[in-house]
C-alpha cells in the first residue's frame, strides 16, 4: 500500500465518521476473542496450553485497549476505552462474528484462532503502512504478536490435523462449522473501500488471495479439506452478529452495569 | 501459592550397611551445617528426598490449582486493565506450578506421576483454594492475604537448603510479591469507592482473613515434623513464627483501608509487643484438608476434566510427533540409499 506521510483522516469529516466504526471492527475483534480465549485460562489440555492461551488472550486485551482508546479519541465523545468495551450492547459491537464464537472444543478454538490470526496477519501488515500514525504504530506491536499468534495456532492446526484419527476429525468439524463465519473477513463493505482509499487500511481484495493460498496450503499440510460454501454470510463487522455475543458481553459487562459510574 | 503440610515425611531408607548409611548422612548434615546447597545428583537421604517431592509437588499443585479460583474472574473483570493484570497473574501461577514440577522433577518423579497423584486425590494442595471468589473484591484479598500469607511462607524457602527449589523460589517470590501489591490496590480502590464496594470489599475479609491465617498450618505444638525439616534447613522458621509476622504486618494494612478483621479478640499486646489474636477454629482447617470445604469437590473436577478433556490433544501431539520423527527418518535413509 502506498502511503501519505500524513494522516488525512483528521482534516475530512465523512472520513473521520469512517474511521471511528473501521478503528472498532479490530478493537472489538481482538476484545472478543481475548475474552473467549480468557475462559480457557486454568482448563486447557495441558499447562503450556494454559500459558500459552492466556498470552495470546493477554496481547489481544492489549490491542483492544489501545484501539478502543483511539476510537474514543476519533469520536470524540468522551468515551474511553472502558466506555466503550462495558457500556455499549451487542448490535454496537463491530467485531467479526467468527470472534464471538464459543470456545467448542480445543480443535474449534484453534481453527477459530487460525483463521483470525490468518487475517490480522493480513491487516495488520498493511496498516503498518497505513496513512494514519496511530494505527500504523498499533499495527506495528500487533503485528510481531500475531506472528507469534498465527506460529502457534498454525502449528497446532498441523499437529491435530496430521495427529490421531479423533484429532482430525474433530479439526475438520471445527473448520466445517466455523466457515461460515469467514465471509466478511475479506469482504469489503463501503467502510473498508474509504479506508482503503485514504490510504488509512490495505485493499481486502489484494490481501484475500494471499490468504486463501496460504490457507490452502496450511490445510493440504494437515491433511484437512476446506469447506465448500459458505451458508450464510454473518457480517458482525457491521452489527450483524450471532447469539453468542449477548451472551458474551452480559458476563464481560455485569459488573460495570451492577455499580454503574464507579471506579475499579 | 503456597503449600502446607509441609512436615509430613516419606519411608525411612534402607540401609544396605548401615554404618555406611549413617555416615552419608553424618557427611550430609555437615553439609546443611555449613549452609551448603544440596544439587540433584548429590546423595541424600530417602526421606530427605520423599518430603521435597512432597512440598514441592503440593507447591506446584497450590499454584495449579490455585489458577481456578481467581480464573473465576478472568471473564468478568470490571476493566480492561483489571482483566489484562488478572490475566497475568493467573498465567505466573501457571508458570510457578511450572518450575515447581520441574523442580520436583530432579529428585525423580514425573510431572504426569505427579498430576496422577493430584487427580486421585492423593496428592494435597494448599486448602486456601476450596473457598469461593463470589465476589470481585476476593480476587483482591486473594492477592493481599493469600499471597501475602504465601510470601511470608516463601521467602525463607528462597534460602531452603535444596538448591533447585531454593532457586525456583527467589523468581516466584519477586513474582508473588507484585501479585500482592496489585490485590492490596484492588482493595484499596474498593475501600475508598462507593459504600457497596466498600462493603464488597469488607465482606471479601471477612471470609478470607481465618483461611489465610490457616495458611500457615498447625500451631507448632501440634506439627510433630517440624524439627527435622528444620535440621534438613527446608523450613527456617516455625508455622507460628511465621503466622505471628503475617498477623503483625497484616492489621495496620488492614486499618490503612479502614477494613475491620473479623477477631473480636485481636489486639496489640505492650507486653510481647505483637499483636494478640483469638483462637483458630481447628476443626475448619482439618474438615477443609480432609476435603470437606466449600469447593474442594469443584476443584478437584474442574482439574480431572480439564485433563480427560485434553487427552486427545495430548495424544494427537504424541502422534504427530512420532509421524515427524518416523518422515524424517525415511527421508534420511532414502538420501543414504
Amino acid at each position: 500500500m502506498s502511503a501519505p506521510a500524513a494522516a488525512p483522516a483528521r482534516g475530512d469529516r465523512a472520513l473521520g465518521e469512517a474511521l471511528f466504526p473501521y478503528v472498532l471492527r479490530l478493537a472489538d475483534t481482538s476484545l472478543v476473542l481475548g475474552q473467549r480465549l480468557g475462559e480457557w485460562i486454568g482448563h486447557a489440555p495441558a499447562l503450556e496450553e494454559d500459558l500459552g492461551l492466556a498470552n495470546l488472550a493477554l496481547d489481544l486485551i492489549g490491542q483492544a485497549r489501545l484501539l478502543l482508546t483511539y476510537a474514543g479519541e476519533i469520536e470524540g465523545r468522551g468515551r474511553d476505552e472502558d466506555a466503550l468495551a462495558y457500556l455499549r450492547d451487542a448490535p454496537e459491537f463491530r467485531n467479526l462474528a467468527l470472534a464471538e464464537q464459543p470456545n467448542g472444543d480445543f480443535a474449534h478454538t484453534i481453527v477459530r484462532q487460525w483463521l483470525i490470526d490468518g487475517w490480522q496477519l493480513e491487516v495488520y501488515e498493511g496498516l503498518t503502512g497505513s496513512a494514519d500514525m496511530r494505527l500504523a504504530a498499533i499495527a506495528a506491536k500487533a503485528l510481531k504478536e500475531t506472528r507469534y499468534h498465527y506460529r502457534f495456532s498454525s502449528g497446532w492446526l498441523l499437529r491435530l490435523g496430521d495427529g490421531t484419527a479423533e484429532s482430525q476429525a474433530r479439526a475438520q468439524q471445527a473448520l466445517d462449522s466455523l466457515w461460515r463465519f469467514t465471509e466478511e473477513l475479506f469482504a469489503p463493505d463501503e467502510i473498508d473501500e474509504r479506508m482503503a482509499e485514504a490510504g488509512i487500511a490495505p485493499r481486502l481484495g489484494a490481501a484475500a488471495g494471499r490468504w486463501e493460498r496460504r490457507i490452502g496450503q496450511e490445510l493440504r499440510t494437515a491433511t484437512l479439506t476446506l469447506p465448500e460454501r459458505r451458508p450464510h454470510p454473518w457480517y458482525g463487522k457491521c452489527g450483524v452478529h450471532t447469539e453468542h455475543l449477548g451472551h458474551l458481553l452480559g458476563e464481560m459487562q455485569h459488573l460495570q452495569r451492577t455499580y454503574p459510574g464507579v471506579s475499579w | 501459592m503456597y503449600t502446607q503440610a509441609l512436615d509430613v515425611h516419606g519411608r525411612e531408607p534402607v540401609p544396605a550397611a548401615a554404618a555406611e548409611v549413617a555416615a552419608a548422612a553424618a557427611r550430609f548434615q555437615a553439609r546443611i551445617d555449613a549452609d551448603e546447597k544440596i544439587e540433584p545428583k548429590d546423595w541424600m537421604p530417602d526421606a530427605y528426598r520423599q518430603t521435597l517431592i512432597r512440598q514441592i509437588s503440593q507447591h506446584a499443585h497450590s499454584e495449579i490449582v490455585g489458577m481456578l479460583p481467581e480464573g473465576n474472574w478472568i471473564t468478568r473483570a470490571p476493566s480492561l486493565r483489571r482483566k489484562a493484570v488478572l490475566i497475568a497473574k493467573v498465567q505466573d501461577e501457571g508458570g510457578h506450578g511450572m518450575y515447581l514440577y520441574s523442580a520436583a522433577e530432579t529428585l525423580g518423579i514425573s510431572r504426569a506421576q505427579m498430576f496422577e497423584q493430584l487427580l486421585s486425590g492423593a496428592a494435597k494442595y494448599s486448602s486456601i483454594f476450596n473457598y469461593p471468589t463470589l465476589t470481585w473484591a476476593d480476587v483482591g484479598a486473594i492477592g493481599w492475604l493469600v499471597d501475602g500469607a504465601a510470601i511470608m511462607n516463601q521467602i525463607p524457602i528462597c534460602r531452603c537448603s535444596y538448591g533447585p527449589y531454593a532457586r525456583a523460589m527467589v523468581r516466584i517470590c519477586k513474582e508473588e510479591s507484585f501479585h500482592q501489591r496489585q490485590g492490596f490496590e484492588i482493595m484499596l480502590t474498593l475501600a475508598r469507592g462507593s459504600a457497596a464496594q466498600h462493603a464488597m470489599a469488607q465482606d471479601a475479609l471477612n471470609r478470607w482473613w481465618w483461611p489465610s491465617i490457616m495458611m500457615f498450618g498447625p500451631s507448632d505444638a501440634d506439627s510433630k515434623h517440624t524439627a527435622q525439616s528444620m535440621r534438613w534447613k527446608i523450613k527456617r522458621f516455625s508455622n507460628d513464627e511465621l503466622r505471628q509476622k503475617f498477623i503483625d504486618i497484616t492489621v495496620p494494612q488492614a486499618r490503612f483501608l479502614e477494613l475491620s478483621i473479623p477477631d473480636p479478640a485481636l489486639r496489640w499486646d505492650e507486653a510481647t509487643q505483637h499483636f494478640s489474636s483469638g483462637p483458630i477454629d481447628w476443626n475448619e482447617f482439618h474438615a477443609v484438608l480432609k476435603g470437606s470445604g466449600p469447593c474442594n469437590r469443584e476443584r478437584l473436577e474442574a482439574r480431572r476434566s480439564a485433563h480427560q478433556a485434553g487427552a486427545w490433544v495430548r495424544a494427537a501431539a504424541t502422534a504427530h510427533a512420532a509421524k515427524q520423527a518416523a518422515r524424517a527418518l525415511a527421508s534420511q535413509e532414502a538420501r543414504q540409499a
